[in-house]
């Protein structure tokens, strides 16, 4: 197998005293869709929030393409990354956040053009190329120049992703794309999701609730439970037939509250 | 003596403190900004200076500054060998903006603290540098957060130009003084020299309002 | 020569600053008595804004708001100007101290009047109609249930207003009282140095701000709020 694109190498981290990662091996191969599940506060927005550099590890190496990620090597040694690296690393991940977090001031147009002709340095017609593009992929065009409030939640999230795809990342990362969604619209998101996950060679990540799209969708499902990773496999593997009695209890519960 | 005979000096007055405020209030705009912002570089130093300004103008009195401008100043001019003496109209300008820029500082940094940790997320997530995240996501949400702050600031200044009577600037307040000097006619005077500042300050909340519909557009799109 | 005090100019600087300390100090003395007085006087003053501002008729409602905005909208010094110089036209004639401890009190009585009816209006109404189904008579209600909830919340705004009235004493000056400001421009004038003084006063006054913030910062830590979700 070549190297893997993620790849966390026992990684802790700590909020004060209080371990949230604990030992944390776990690999992510090029093009693979990986869901994760797990109870509240176990973990797993943390790594995604690791990996888009909004947090930092405590000790350990997360290496994304085969570099260190919060490191920097000097020789042999790793350092601690500086500025530059990280925006370098960056430019590999995108993230879609729960709560979307658009940019409530620029329309949905400069919402995808802003940072591809800022950080890219794509000029204008190029940026409004693929923002145009991006918007037809979600099914948004005719919303080009409405302001954020002026979408549902579901449009909004839409944006949100076709906003992350923007900068074409080779990684990118879902943060319960559809929690903050009213049941009704969960359905337009998800179906954008889906379509790019027909996509090989773009690697996702995923954490959600959506048990039955993740079953759809993943090459294979992590349960994370206290900072570790419980258990994990195929979709058919977790969902059908869950060794771990955590697990179980867990999915018995989530099933059971849909 | 009819108080019709006095609106011709006290609008001179006025006019020389409109003008006053609208210098003063732009560059304690500008002061605002750089303090405001400035309080939360990354840059220690910078942090320091504005840190330090925004204290020693909040710290002390409006009329200090004002007399120490006027008059110390000068003083410690001569003593290092440069002239330092500022013409009223400087010193007023100056001790105003300085004083209110100091205030202002503090809804600036406040409203950019304000800005949600989501958005700074969302922009780091977008691979932002510091700058574009404070010019482009953070300050385009809070400066409509800062304009009610800013307009009572605005309306503060356009009051203590009055002290600017006090450095002998012929303002609003300087002509009514001039008058009741001369006529002994006080209540006459102050009344209609109230009245004045009065809708003046009234003028300048509408202006301030308008602009802040003007900033914050984008808040006013509803579905 | 200030209360019966001298100056030394002959010494240098810093013997110059030394013998200007004590007449500052005096200075400084009536620039608290200033603004305590002054502070008081908006307590009162702008307590019964708040109350009329409330009120149910309207006659009564608009003329207070009308003041607030008024007494808000136009300078401290115009308003002890006209206090100073109007007042005796009608047979009041108070000493200069009163005079800028009133023009003071009037010009932040706006202020407090705003501050207690958010005060009070932060109260949640369920709170109230929640005494109103135990029957609480109103007059209990309003003393045991709606001051103990606001005063935490006005109180820390009221100290700060306390610091903004110090700040603006030296307004005072122009009706002669002898406040650190005006003591200083008087030694200014006198020794043709502006500097010294002036300077000693705006150091004198970071001092007095610094200790009164921390007044404030100490009662409001002080005060009781327990269970009470501020901010
Ligand atoms: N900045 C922070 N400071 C302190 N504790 C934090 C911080 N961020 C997260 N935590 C804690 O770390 C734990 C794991 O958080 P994380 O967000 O990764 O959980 P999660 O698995 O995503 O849970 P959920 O399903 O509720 O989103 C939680 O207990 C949370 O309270
Ligand atoms: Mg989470």
């Amino acid at each position: 197998m070549s190297e893997p694109i993620i790849r966390f190498d026992k990684v802790e981290k700590s909020f004060g005293a209080f371990n949230v990662l604990k030992d944390l091996d776990f690999e992510v191969a090029k093009g693979e869709k990986v869901t994760i599940i797990g109870p509240s506060g176990s973990g797993k927005s943390t790594v995604l929030r690791i990996l888009m550099t909004l947090e930092d590890v405590t000790s350990g190496v997360v290496y994304v393409g085969g570099q260190p990620l919060w490191h920097e090597k000097k020789g042999e040694r790793l350092v601690p990354a500086s500025e530059a690296h990280l925006r370098k690393m960056r430019t590999q991940l995108g993230m879609v956040f729960q709560s979307f977090n658009l940019f409530p001031h620029m329309t949905v147009l400069r919402n995808l053009t802003e940072a591809p002709r800022v950080v890219l340095g794509l000029s204008k017609v190029a940026a409004k190329e693929r923002a145009d593009e991006l918007l037809e992929l979600v099914g948004l065009t005719e919303h080009a120049h409405k302001f954020p409030n002026q979408l549902s939640g579901g449009q909004q999230q839409r944006v949100g992703i076709a906003r992350a795809l923007a900068m074409r990342p080779k990684v990118m990362l879902f943060d319960e794309p559809t929690s903050a969604l009213d049941p009704e619209l969960v359905g337009e998101v998800l179906n954008v999701i889906r379509h790019l996950a027909e996509a090989h060679d773009l690697t996702m990540l995923m954490v959600t609730h959506e048990m039955r799209f993740a079953r759809e969708i993943s090459d294979r499902v992590c349960f994370f439970d206290q900072g570790r990773i419980r258990e994990q496999g195929t979709p058919d593997e977790i969902f059908g037939n869950p060794k771990e009695k955590r697990t179980q209890q867990f999915l018995r519960a989530v099933t059971e509250a849909d | 003596m009819t108080w019709t005979q006095y609106l011709g000096p006290l609008s001179q007055g006025a006019w020389v403190t409109v003008q006053l405020t609208f210098w003063s209030t732009i560059l304690g705009a500008f002061l605002s900004f750089a303090a405001g912002i400035g309080k939360l570089s990354p840059v220690r130093g910078v942090r320091w200076l504005s840190i330090t300004y925004i204290e020693v103008f909040r710290g002390t009195s409006l009329l200090v500054q004002l007399f120490w401008l006027y008059f110390a100043l000068p003083i410690m001019g001569d003593a290092i060998g440069i002239n330092l003496r500022l013409p009223p109209v400087a010193a007023g300008v100056l001790a105003l903006g300085l004083n209110i820029g100091a205030y202002g500082a503090e809804v600036v940094r406040g409203a950019i603290q304000a800005v949600s940790k989501q958005q700074y997320e969302a922009a780091k997530a977008m691979n932002f540098t510091y700058r574009h995240t404070l010019w482009r996501v953070a300050l385009p949400q809070a400066i409509p957060e800062m304009m009610p702050s800013f307009s009572n600031l605005a309306v503060q200044n356009l009051k203590d130009t009055a002290l600017a009577s006090l450095i002998s600037l012929g303002d609003l307040a300087f002509k009514a003084e001039q008058l009741r000097n001369y006529y002994q006619d006080s209540t006459t005077v102050y009344t209609i020299v109230l009245l004045m500042y009065f809708g003046m300050a009234l003028v300048l909340s509408v202006l301030m309002r308008l602009l802040e519909a003007n900033v914050g557009r984008w808040r006013g799109a509803r579905r | 020569m200030l209360f019966g005090l001298h100056w030394d100019t002959s010494h240098g600087e810093l013997a110059f600053a030394v013998s200007i300390l004590p007449m500052l100090l005096i200075g400084m003395w009536v620039t608290i008595e200033a603004s305590i007085l002054g502070f008081f006087v908006a307590m009162v003053i702008g307590l019964g804004l708040a109350v009329l501002k409330g009120a149910r008729l309207r006659i009564v409602r608009w003329p207070a708001m009308f003041v607030t905005e008024f007494i808000r909208d136009t300078p401290l010094l115009v308003q002890l100007f006209f206090l100073y110089y109007v007042l005796p036209d009608y047979g009041i004639v108070l000493p200069a101290f009163l005079t800028g401890a009133l023009a003071l009190g009037i010009q932040y009585s706006a202020y407090m009047s705003e501050v207690y009816r958010a005060g009070i209006e932060a109260v949640d109404h369920g709170q109230i109609e929640a005494a109103k189904a135990l029957d609480l008579p109103g007059r209990r209600t309003f003393t045991h249930i709606v001051l103990p909830q606001a005063v935490p919340r006005v109180v820390p705004a009221l100290g700060n207003y306390m610091v903004s009235i110090m700040k603006d004493v030296p307004v005072l000056s122009v009706v002669t009282v002898l406040e650190m400001l005006n003591v200083a421009k008087i030694i200014g004038d006198q020794t043709f140095d502006y500097l010294v003084p002036l300077s000693m006063v705006g150091g004198l006054y970071m001092i007095l701000t610094l200790i009164a913030s921390g007044i404030v910062r100490w009662v409001d830590v002080k005060l009781p709020k327990r269970g009470l979700a501020l901010r």
